[in-house]
């Protein structure tokens, strides 16, 4: 038995429920160490907290770009998370925009001057609304009701939301950061090799 | 000649040691003192001006040189060598020369000036500083006439320094003003905190303090002042010029492009803390007249 199938093997007794409660129990954490400023949040945690909810929703869109490649590089299989991934990630984006428009920005009026104004604010939010019709169809029901080339196609919309994400951070960064910059090498590269491997099987039929 | 700016808070709204230490320790062990009103918490909400305490001044910093997070200069800076210091002093004056940090401040007063501080980030403390007014520190090594604006570097050790060896921005640190701007009895070199030496992440062994500007303007650790007749380039406005002017005064009513500075949020207010606005020239008035005749949201 190759390694793969060994993980596989392993992986299979794992539900991915639990992915869901550890996200929102990591939510609920952090928000509580806010509250009460403990650790990185003891001077400034409205900040902090909007950040960490930002980079976790960051990393959870990047490996769900991941799950993939990683079956056809080395045969080890994620799919069964991957709706999991996708949903938690979109589950922090959304504590990442409450967080900027209650307990940062505080007023709705101020959100949308913020989104209108400012460009690293416009394409997050474009992000985030992009990434609103694949949270609702997550589920067997929509798929069966859309047929499965129609959701497949809408959820390459998740290609364009990592993208924005990335541009949103980088944006926001100042002066000349390193971490802003692996995050678009990683994701524009995830994207890339989905179209590369397209041509290749074109190419091959 | 010090104090020629009038504090309105006095020695008695500098917070005691025992208090701005930690401020958790007190709501912890001296909650009942808090009730009958014993517990001092610097100035009173009449002026507003309650400093923050030593901990946050001491652990929220831009300071990139150790680091782009808010944490790293506290984390990193104890790296910095601050002994022996010397400040090299050129450009228009009569006495330049490389001085010993104690020669240069030798006989000069050292004040304590509580004012509020707001960075370009739209958040803001109020520091209880000691300082030496500059225009003390100019007159001593005698400006020459044709000066009209003064350079400042920040000190290079790449070797300490994590953020100058990922060249953050192109070290080192450079920053200036008008000389009209560095003479104001507002502008200040400060070399202590709540009378206490400053910490390396604060700008140790001293930096410069203009509390009508955005943070970014008062440099930090400094260690050469130039008098010159051409207006100084700036590290923020070469790394971002549509986005960091060379005044920057704090101006609720023209944004950065990427934050707007009508409001901003007071540094310890907790995570439901309310934004307050920002106050034209962070509050000092008294600056408008260095300005007067200038388009002010041309000359960012």
């Amino acid at each position: 038995m190759t390694l793969s199938a060994t993980i596989n093997g392993a992986l299979r007794k794992f539900p991915a429920w639990p992915l869901y409660i550890s996200a929102a129990a990591y939510t609920a954490w952090e928000f509580w160490r806010a509250v009460t400023q403990q650790g990185p949040y003891l001077v400034e945690p409205i900040n902090v907290l909007e950040r960490t909810y930002g980079e976790i929703a960051l990393i959870l869109l990047v490996a769900g770009l991941l799950v993939t490649p990683l079956r056809q590089w080395t045969g080890v299989n994620l799919i069964k998370f991957r709706r999991a991934i996708g949903l938690c990630a979109f589950f922090f984006v959304l504590a990442h925009f409450l967080v900027f428009a209650v307990l940062d920005v505080q007023s709705l009026g101020r959100v949308w001057t913020e989104t209108v104004k400012r460009p690293y604010v416009t394409v997050g939010m474009l992000a985030f609304v992009l990434l609103i019709p694949l949270a609702v169809t997550s589920n067997n029901l929509a798929i069966r009701k859309m047929g499965a080339a129609a959701w497949r196609q809408l959820h390459k919309l998740s290609y364009v939301a990592v993208i924005l994400g990335v541009l949103h951070y980088l944006w926001l960064s100042r002066g000349f950061q390193v971490e802003p910059l692996i995050y678009l090498v990683l994701s524009i590269g995830l994207v890339a090799l989905r179209y590369r491997h397209v041509t290749w099987r074109r190419q091959a039929a | 000649m010090a104090y020629r700016w009038k504090n309105t808070l006095t020695h008695a709204d500098i917070t005691p040691k025992a208090a701005y230490l930690n401020r958790r320790q007190i709501l912890a062990g001296t909650a009942g003192l808090g009730a009958i009103g014993l517990v001092p918490r610097g100035a009173d909400a009449q002026t507003g001006l309650a400093p923050n305490t030593l901990e946050e001044i001491r652990s929220y910093n831009n300071f990139y040189e150790f680091g782009t997070g808010k944490g790293d200069p506290a984390a990193n800076a104890h790296q910095l060598v601050t002994s022996p210091w010397s400040i090299k002093v050129d450009g228009m004056v009569d006495r330049p020369g490389d001085y010993a940090l104690g020669d240069l401040l030798a006989g000069l007063t050292v004040e304590d000036r509580i004012y509020r501080f707001r960075c370009v980030e739209a958040w803001s403390m109020v520091i209880p500083w000691n300082g030496i007014e500059l225009a003390d520190i100019l007159n001593k090594v005698g400006v020459q006439s044709g000066a009209r604006y003064v350079a400042f570097e920040t000190v290079v050790q790449p070797e300490n320094m994590i953020g100058v060896q990922r060249r953050v921005l192109d070290f080192p640190y450079i920053e200036g003003l008008r000389l009209d701007e560095a003479m104001h009895p507002l502008t200040i070199m400060a070399t202590g905190i709540y009378g206490e030496p400053i910490a390396n992440q604060n700008g140790a062994p001293i930096r410069l303090v203009v509390p009508w500007k955005y943070g970014f303007k008062s440099i930090k650790s400094i260690v050469r002042i130039t008098l010159t007749d051409q207006e100084p380039p700036i590290s923020w406005n070469i790394a971002n010029a549509r986005e960091y002017g060379f005044y920057s005064n704090v101006n609720p009513n023209v944004d950065h492009p990427r934050w707007s500075q009508a409001t901003e949020r007071r540094i310890g207010g907790g995570l439901f803390a309310a934004r307050q606005d920002t106050l034209m020239f962070n509050g000092y008035p008294e600056v408008a007249p260095l300005y007067e005749g200038m388009d002010l949201s041309v000359f960012i």
